[in-house]
């Protein structure tokens, strides 16, 4: 039995810019979660998460963090000093990522609400 | 034969120009270290150093620095600590000087070793190297640098660790450099005292990555973590990160004792993550990094162990950032309360935009976000409560135009009588016209900046 959990019970984030491009750092908050993310925050499900809102995505995976950084292209606004946006850094860019909704097994899923709300 | 240390402690004092004035002192004296790092420049401080030489020839360079140094220089003269930094910007020597006349002034003059890193700037040099063939082909856009030219208010080439090196080695206990990397900062002492070959790739991928978690300050020792983030202690009295790093590349991240804020596996992987591109090939002018070969573990309270890094070999190129007059912006602001703070927010936009259209203003860009609704996550965040106590309505617009961008600051105070009601937070006033220096990386053969990088001691 599965049900749906958002990432912000399964991973914690931090982001940063590279010109027009944000970063997200994916870290699962246990390994043993770090499968999931592998499996189901694909590069098309975050594409589409973010469509409209960036214009590419490039995933990367970092097993020994536990992690998966995610290059999410056009997000900016322009970037650096030309962004005219509150988040032209794409500092919180992050925490927009765990509004994501993934299938997780209820085991898992009553484990992290229990732990992570 | 010099004896080597068995372990240097290298701790991070700034995290960027503008971060927490009590902390390089908190650095010195909190407990025992040998080197603190402070890193002043991000990419578009230079052009603002730029600006600030250019009206005053004695500028130029991050004036906190001097201000922190007079706090610290008795303990770099008693204690022996070393202080690293790329604050001298645009003009490293102006910086020095500054520096060298606080160390008179406190009597310590003599105790104090001060070398200058000169030979990154490259804005005299712009136009012969563009004659000679040199594109500086902008590496987002692939355009050439010759579209801007003109419009060119700073150019400086990313060194590494190597300048820092010769000065430690030289016996300076004071390095000042102009755009040194950030890792080359923490790279260069590590170098200096295990006697490290420079293309020892592995050690000086680890020294980087010491660097890179150092560089953000406090952001690696509970600043800004999201993990268990109502857990993080103290954080007004956070204490900085400091590696403690051995001969064989392996470090400990840790803080000083008594310190507020946290440093463990959490905090030290969210540093990682931070503005990272391609893990296995994080490029700096010292060598290429493979974030994927990183191993973390615990080693105690707030004592992180980090090691097994491997790297490869440096690229034949050096980084350039290049930073030019773009044009002009300003954003507005206003705040709509409760009952139907949204509508009435999102109201005043359509009758802001309308009159700007009337008037015949042209922008690149207008943009608008409702702050409390969408400004952060933007559609993610989904429909507002309809019962939200209040919205502020941010608008910014972006030109060539001055007197286009100037006018609309003008039209954002007389929505408060002439647009929907509910209406107040205006009390900064009109809001300001500011120029925007864009940034252009471009990428240059070492061989062609390196002859010219100079350590002096001053």
């Amino acid at each position: 039995m599965a049900t749906m959990l958002q990432l912000r019970y399964l991973a914690h984030a931090r982001s940063g810019d590279k010109g027009d491009t944000a970063n997200v750092g994916l870290i699962a908050l246990e390994a043993e979660f770090y499968p999931l993310l592998v499996e189901q925050v694909t590069l098309k499900r975050v594409a589409r998460h973010f469509k409209g809102m960036v214009t590419g995505v490039e995933r990367f995976e970092l097993p020994n963090l536990s992690a998966l950084n995610f290059l999410l292209h056009g997000a900016l606004d322009g970037g650096g000093t030309l962004s005219l946006k509150t988040d032209a850094q794409g500092k919180v860019y992050s925490t927009a990522l765990l509004r994501m909704e993934i299938e997780v097994p209820n085991r898992i899923a009553k484990h992290a609400r229990k732990v992570y709300a | 034969m010099t004896e080597r240390k068995r372990t240097v402690r290298i701790a991070a004092g700034q995290g960027f120009w503008g971060d927490w004035l009590e902390a390089p002192v908190r650095q010195v004296q909190g407990g025992p270290i040998d080197y603190l790092v402070l890193d002043y420049l991000a990419e578009v401080t230079m052009s603002i150093l730029q600006k600030q030489r250019s009206r005053d020839p004695s500028a130029g360079y991050a004036r906190d620095f001097v201000s922190q140094m007079e706090r610290i220089l008795p303990d770099v003269a008693d204690r022996g600590v070393r202080v690293i930094s790329n604050a001298g910007g645009v003009n490293p020597r102006g910086c020095a000087d500054a520096v060298r006349a606080a160390a008179n002034r406190l009597g310590v003059g003599e105790r104090i070793r001060i070398a200058l890193v000169t030979g990154d700037d490259l804005l005299e040099r712009l136009d012969p190297l563009m004659t000679e063939g040199e594109s500086f082909a902008n590496m987002d856009t692939g355009r050439p640098l010759s579209d801007v030219r003109d419009r060119v208010r700073s150019a400086n080439a990313y060194l590494g660790m190597m300048p820092v090196v010769e000065a430690l080695d030289r016996g300076a206990n004071v390095v000042i450099t102009g755009r040194v990397t950030d890792t080359g900062l923490t790279l260069g002492p590590l170098v200096h005292e295990f006697g490290w070959s420079a293309d020892d790739w592995d050690r000086i991928a680890a020294g980087t990555i010491a660097g890179h978690i150092l560089e953000c300050g406090a952001q690696s020792s509970g600043g800004n973590l999201l993990r268990d983030w109502r857990k993080v202690k103290r954080l007004e009295d956070v204490g900085f990160p400091i590696v403690e790093a051995e001969a064989d590349g392996s470090f400990i991240v840790t803080k000083h004792p008594g310190t507020g804020g946290v440093v463990n596996i959490a905090s030290v992987s969210e540093q990682l993550v931070y503005e990272m591109g391609d893990p296995a090939n994080y490029i700096t002018p010292d060598g290429i990094v493979d974030f994927t070969t990183i191993k973390l573990a615990r080693a105690g309270k707030n004592r992180v162990r980090v090691s097994g890094i491997r790297g490869r070999p440096r690229t034949a190129m050096l980084k350039v950032s290049v930073a030019y007059f773009y044009g002009y912006k300003a954003i507005g602001s206003l705040v709509y309360s409760w009952p139907e703070a949204f509508d009435k927010a999102q109201a005043a936009d359509r009758v802001l935009r309308k009159r700007l259209k009337a008037l015949g203003l042209e922008f690149e860009q207008i943009l608008t976000e409702y702050v409390g609704v969408d400004a952060t996550h933007g559609r993610l965040a989904g429909a507002p409560s309809p019962g939200i106590a209040e919205v502020m309505l941010r608008v910014g617009v972006r030109g060539p135009d001055r007197a286009a961008v100037e006018r609309f600051t003008r039209e954002i105070a007389p929505l408060v009588l002439t647009g929907p009601p509910s209406v107040t937070g205006f009390a900064g006033g009109r809001p300001a016209v500011e120029e925007i220096v864009a940034y252009w990386p471009a990428l240059m053969a070492r061989e062609k900046i390196e002859p010219f990088v100079r350590v002096e001691m001053v």
